[in-house]
């Protein structure tokens, strides 16, 4: 009792250290997290609900949003599958090179996203390595839907993996093994007995990955030269609209990003307690 | 199913986990592979899987050469130390499982599954546990649900790897013996990896003893502790007293009873049972002196110092049960004769 109370004063600094600290947290919030959130909003909203309604019915703004969710719906499940076979590699065999591809899967996330955009440039653009054979098959990318998809890819690539590789590596093989020496076949093993255990950080790293497939500007806005109604993701419009002075426009637009924010926000925290459940689960109890 | 391993090593880069064991294994024993930490037992056992793959060597099962075959195909029953029960799926759906997977033709139907998986749980003595989650269970649960499960399949032979290994000293008891027993229930052809020599002498009908990644010695527990092949299998299994042998030891051992030339061995091994005590009346022909004692329940554990090389006392052990040494009536500090009835020396290598 005596040493408990006695840990806790040493722990505790003096009341102004404290509540200094907690009001400097809180104002930062508030003023460059909840304050932006809510001026998008009411900057969306300014000219009323018909206005926003409209700006976000216009044509342009609907092929931005369909381009989006189409570029989302083709990165997510590759990403996912790329995350899933490297985190088996990684977590369950030993080779070389192993940790220069656990190192490797990391490198998008520390490049810049112009950066990235710019290599796809550099290869498939018209003065690109591949520029002009691309052009005798009449194949376009950069300026295209396929140019924006590998941009995402670059930049998503490493979000499932990275959850994914330590959950197996805790979870180690002794499950697979079981099922494997009760006769069921690898792909039974997987789906029955491997899958059921990473379900939740496996949607985990899908939610973030998702997100980041939906909001990047900044390798897409290189790769995609901007066209109206044609490459123009949600992110890129928001810019585009403001640039010609639409402000309604851009904060509907961003209103509906903000939206995905809170939206994938929510879920991250229901699947990191989900997780929690599973591993305090796992966690030996008593013998 | 019988097990013959011919030849078996494996190498982990530098390091040799076994050198060529060859290892012949009757059908419907119950098997100990026993050593210490890292010897290679466990390895043994993986490789008769076919969790891991031999260097060089041959598994036959059953007289079939199954050194290249899938797990899947050689009719094993493994036991996880750990358990390795599907967390996600209740105990019913854990023992189901190997029928579940079977290929659609050899697949029971679900009234048949019901009733093959109430029946194994009977066996293990925990139906009322069949909607539980592994998580739910205590340590022997776990194992003995690990067990139902291995044996869903019916497996041929049943590997068990460290069974006891995470679990409490009580329990651990318990389900020795039911392992014993259930083994002559079934009698299927069993391997267990233990590197507690008690629980190896206790449950098995044949220990192996492993050091090293070689193979020591193997046979009953009785051949083992009886007639140790070497040093290293004397000093694991059981206690014993090691007298190094030199000038001034051989006198001692003679004065006690036994003779042997300085040269025979480098040492001597005496079980502590194998030592009587006899209260000297003699001040010169005393052999040790009794320092103190432990109960061991029935047993009563005698330490005692005999004057080693340097003069330096040198303590050895002698263990008698409790109504014989009362009846010697000894105290601390008391002068006492040896007799070895019994001991082991081997060629000095």
């Amino acid at each position: 009792m005596n040493t408990h109370k006695l840990t806790k004063v040493a722990l505790n600094d003096p009341v102004w250290v404290r509540y200094s600290l907690i009001a400097v947290s809180l104002a930062t919030i508030g003023l460059f997290l909840l304050l932006p959130l809510v001026t998008i909003f009411i900057e969306a909203f300014a000219k009323g609900w018909q206005k926003y309604a409209t700006e976000l019915s216009d044509p342009n703004a609907l092929a931005a949003i369909r381009l989006t969710l189409w570029v989302a719906f083709l990165c997510v499940p590759l990403t996912t599958v790329f995350g899933l076979a490297s985190a088996w590699a990684i977590a369950r065999f030993e080779f070389r090179g192993k940790s220069l591809l656990t190192t490797l899967i990391d490198l998008p996330f520390s490049v810049s996203p112009v950066t990235a955009g710019l290599i796809f440039v550099l290869l498939f653009g018209a003065q690109g390595w591949f520029g002009e054979w691309l052009r005798d098959h009449d194949i376009k990318i950069i300026f295209a839907t396929t140019g924006i998809v590998l941009a995402t890819l670059f930049i998503t690539c490493p979000f499932v993996a990275r959850e994914l590789i330590p959950l197996m590596q805790e979870m180690g093989n002794e499950e697979e093994e079981a099922a494997l020496s009760l006769g069921a076949s690898g792909w039974t093993t997987f789906w029955r007995v491997t899958l059921p255990n990473i379900k939740w950080g496996l949607l985990y790293g899908v939610v973030l990955c998702n997100a980041r497939a939906m909001g990047e500007f900044g390798a897409v806005s290189v790769v995609s030269g901007h066209i109206q109604g044609l490459t123009n993701t949600l992110p890129l419009h928001v810019e585009n609209t403001y640039n010609e002075y639409n402000a309604v426009g851009a904060f509907a637009a961003a209103s509906l990003l903000t939206v995905l924010a809170v939206v994938t926000l929510v879920l991250k925290s229901f699947l990191e307690w989900q997780q929690q459940r599973d591993s305090d689960s796992r966690a030996p109890s008593e013998h | 199913m019988s097990i013959i391993l011919n030849h078996i090593s494996k190498q982990f880069g530098n390091f040799t986990a076994l050198n060529d064991i060859n290892l012949e294994i009757p059908e419907g024993e119950l098997v100990a592979l026993l050593g210490p930490s890292g010897c290679g037992k466990t390895t043994l056992l993986r490789i008769i899987a076919g969790l891991e793959r031999a260097d060089s060597g041959q598994v036959l099962l059953k007289g079939e050469d199954k050194t290249h075959k899938d797990i899947r195909e050689r009719g094993i029953g493994f036991v996880f130390q750990h358990y390795a029960l599907f967390r996600h799926m209740t105990v019913f759906e854990n023992i189901a499982f190997g029928l579940r997977v079977k290929p659609r033709k050899l697949r029971p139907n679900e009234a048949e599954i019901h009733k093959k998986v109430h029946a194994l749980l009977e066996l293990v003595q925990l139906d009322w546990l069949h909607n539980r989650y592994p998580d739910q269970l205590s340590g022997g649960q776990r194992q003995r649900i690990a067990l139902a499960r291995a044996l869903a399949v019916e497996p041929e032979v049943l590997l068990l790897d460290e069974p006891f290994g995470a679990l409490d000293a009580s329990v651990r008891k318990d389900l020795r013996l039911w392992l014993r027993h259930l083994h002559e229930n079934l009698n299927v052809t069993s391997i267990f990896v233990t590197h507690d020599q008690e629980e190896a002498m206790e449950v098995a009908n044949r220990v192996v003893v492993f050091n090293h990644g070689h193979l020591e010695q193997q046979g009953t527990p009785s051949e083992i502790y009886d007639n140790p092949a070497n040093e290293f299998v004397s000093r694991f299994i059981g206690d014993t007293n090691v007298i190094s042998l030199g000038h001034h030891n051989t006198e001692w051992l003679k004065l006690s009873g036994l003779i042997i030339a300085p040269d025979a061995s480098n040492s001597v091994h005496i079980r502590p049972h194998d030592l009587d005590i006899i209260k000297s009346n003699t001040d010169s022909a005393a052999t040790a002196t009794l320092k103190d004692w432990q109960h061991l329940g029935a047993l009563i554990r005698i330490e005692l110092a005999k004057k080693g090389v340097n003069g330096s006392p040198e303590i050895i052990y002698a263990q008698m049960p409790n109504e014989q040494f009362k009846r010697l009536q000894l105290s601390k500090g008391d002068r006492v004769d040896l007799h070895i009835r019994h001991a082991h020396w081997f060629d000095a290598a």
